[in-house]
């Protein structure tokens, strides 16, 4: 018996690959959207900023790949005390002489990462529990929905405030808290989604074939909703994008990864916002423009899952 | 021993605090290789009837009481693993009613018959089933190499072809087809039905047919069950219930039909509706339908009763066969009867006007 080649693993990677070739079919929605496309662009432009912001050493070749950023963005008086922009330092200095430029960069990671894992978390968290509630239906749909609805009445901003304050402000706890706020749309939507789906024949057929439910649920019926959980992965970036940045803003960043909504703290907490505008702006610019572009992006994306948008102009 | 074996099947569906008695007590055997027909109308409970067989149904419904013995096991007893494991596909399968639909749509066609093959046998290689996905492929009548496309690629006769090849690629004992060629035109449906039939007794497994077309079921059909109600009212061999049938309601669904030999036959239909399923009273399901229907009809639940050869009639006036058959070829039986208990309406009142 060769339960090695027949493992549900691979079934499910099996799965998961067939899901992925779909969606690359889907990708062809970006043909002709302008938006979609700038969109696109932008945020390739921010993950290669992303990646390569600060020197990356890599051991065993024994070679390092120099950083964008001209500066560490933590060291001090690399500068005078805030000077506005200037050609050693493209967008001036903070009150203690940091390079604004190096901090936007670096701030660039924090941000990915903020918006790329919260995202896939709540999406996956979201995509589960709308999956499970609504192909077993009956109790188990009122309990996790009652649940949703819960999250749904909880408001994000004092939500977070609290639970970093109680657990410490990370970069994790910010993301937890994160997660814990963005799951509950994409728990609702994908249920709706599935309660449709489960109705289908295909469902029936493969129930009549003998699959169990776990094979119809995650081989069956998640590879057909997952364009929506895509969509909504797109959403969840901007989401916590904001949230982070709104909280960072707040003061309950993470003091040890400098993000552009703490760049923004920091210039309000230095008294320095009416004067430094050089320092004030690329953050508040670059928020706009990520969060942006995966609107955009989502919204090209929504064409796929909703065709009825794609012949009104 | 019959291959299948029902009896006294009982499958419910709760609905507002009442039961809808979907199958009431039904009996039916099915032999090896044999083909038995389920005719009815829509909401007689054939379906059900069916898919009891392998418990294929919404959480509402359950099998309250009887038993389906399929070769020596009790089915209404398994555990739903064993159900998957054991019998479902491999021993019983299902061609559905809309082939279109059945296939799930993000995978292609012979991705999704490998991996009925794969999940049911333990140690096929993708290789080998994908050789006999082909090879079944050509067999009915479809390029081989059109298992790599997708469901929505297919025309409906192909999206039903391939339905067939997959509810044949485990070679199972019992095939129920649920109104395979519904969705199909009638050239293509004959085609299908043909390659069913002999797929079929290429394999030499039993098959269940589901379905409201009595053209479809005579030709195709060792035998034929008549379902009203969630009863079997009649069933005997094809030939008896096409030419000599007892029961009213089965006159009544023949005379539904056209007839190509008779061209002057008018085609008449059954006025009223299939009976409320929920809680029904005593007394013969028919009743309200029915033009030959008496006190006793209304009183009494007929039992089953044996013609000789297997010809079982649930109606408490079978015995008057021929007065039946030759009022029921009448146009002014059926149009002229009142739906409804005679006692709720009021005694007949003649009218010059």
């Amino acid at each position: 018996m060769s339960t090695k080649t027949n493992s549900p693993i691979t079934n499910l990677l099996d799965g998961l690959s067939n899901g992925a070739r779909y969606l690359r079919d889907k990708f062809e929605a970006f043909e002709g959207d302008r938006l979609g496309q700038i969109g696109l662009l932008i945020l390739a432009t921010f993950i290669f900023i992303g990646i390569f912001a600060r020197p990356i050493t890599i051991e065993f070749l024994n070679i390092t790949i120099p950083g964008i950023a001209p500066y560490d963005p933590n060291e001090r008086a690399v500068g005078g005390r805030l000077e506005p922009p200037s050609s050693a330092h493209l967008l001036g200095t903070t009150h203690l002489g940091r390079d604004v430029f190096s901090q936007l960069i670096a701030g660039t990671r924090v941000t990915l990462i903020v918006g790329s894992l919260a995202a896939f978390m709540a999406v996956f968290i979201g995509t589960n529990v709308g999956l499970v509630s609504a192909y077993f239906g009956g109790w188990v749909d009122d309990v996790l929905m009652r649940i949703t609805d819960i999250a749904y009445s909880v408001p994000f901003l004092p939500f977070a405030i609290v639970m970093v304050a109680i657990i410490g402000s990370s970069i994790v706890n910010i993301i937890v808290a994160i997660v814990l706020i963005l799951w509950r749309s994409t728990a609702r939507v994908i249920r709706s989604q599935v309660l449709s789906h489960k109705q289908r024949p295909y469902v029936e057929s493969a129930e009549a074939i003998g699959a169990s439910h776990i094979r119809i649920m995650y081989l069956h019926i998640l590879p057909n909703v997952l364009p929506l959980a895509f969509l909504y992965a797109a959403f969840a970036v901007g989401w916590a994008v904001i949230a982070e940045a709104s909280l960072s803003f707040l003061g309950f960043g993470d003091p040890a990864m400098l993000s552009w909504g703490e760049m923004i703290f920091n210039v309000y907490t230095a008294d320095a916002i009416r004067e430094a505008w050089w320092w004030v702006f690329p953050p508040g610019i670059a928020i706009m423009l990520f969060v942006m572009s995966v609107f955009f992006i989502g919204r090209t994306l929504e064409k796929v899952v909703n065709p009825e948008l794609r012949h009104k102009e | 021993m019959s291959l299948l074996e029902i009896t006294d099947l009982k499958t419910y569906y709760r609905a507002n605090g009442g039961w809808v008695r979907a199958t009431d007590g039904v009996s039916l055997s099915v032999d090896r290789g044999e083909t038995v027909g389920l005719v009815g109308e829509s909401g007689s409970g054939k379906t059900t009837l069916a898919k009891s067989i392998i418990r294929l149904f919404p959480k509402n419904a359950e099998i309250i009481d009887g038993s389906i013995n399929y070769d020596g096991t009790e089915i209404t007893e398994l555990t739903d693993r064993q159900l998957r494991k054991q019998i479902r596909w491999s021993e019983i399968s299902m061609i559905p009613q809309n082939a279109m639909n059945g296939f799930d749509p993000v995978y292609t066609v012979g991705s999704q018959i490998v991996e009925v093959i794969r999940y049911h046998e333990d140690g096929t290689s993708k290789k080998e089933a994908r050789k006999r996905a082909r090879e079944l492929f050509n067999e009915l009548g479809i390029e081989p190499d059109r298992i790599d496309d997708y469901p929505h690629q297919f025309s409906g006769g192909m999206a039903q072809r391939a339905m067939i090849a997959l509810a044949l690629c485990l070679s199972p004992n019992i095939i129920l087809a649920d109104e395979p060629t519904t969705a199909l035109d009638v050239v293509i449906q004959d085609r299908i039905l043909e390659t069913i039939k002999e797929k079929q007794r290429e394999i030499d497994s039993a098959m269940i047919m589901i379905t409201h077309d009595m053209s479809v079921v005579s030709e195709t059909c060792d035998r034929i069950a008549v379902v009203y109600g969630g009863r079997v009212v009649e069933i005997a061999d094809a030939e008896t219930i096409i030419m000599n049938p007892r029961h009213p309601y089965t006159l009544g669904l023949r005379n539904a039909f056209p007839d190509i030999s008779d061209e002057d036959k008018d085609l008449i239909s059954i006025p009223g509706t299939p009976p409320d399923l929920v809680d029904p009273e005593e007394g013969c399901r028919f009743a309200p339908r029915c033009p030959f229907a008496t006190e006793e009809c209304w009183e009494v639940t007929p039992e089953a009763e044996d013609y000789g050869d297997g010809h079982m009639v649930e109606c408490h006036r079978a015995d008057e066969v021929e007065y039946l058959q030759e009022e029921a070829a009448k146009k002014e039986t059926w149009m002229e009867q009142k739906i409804g208990q005679p006692d709720e309406t009021t005694p007949e009142v003649t009218s010059d006007d």
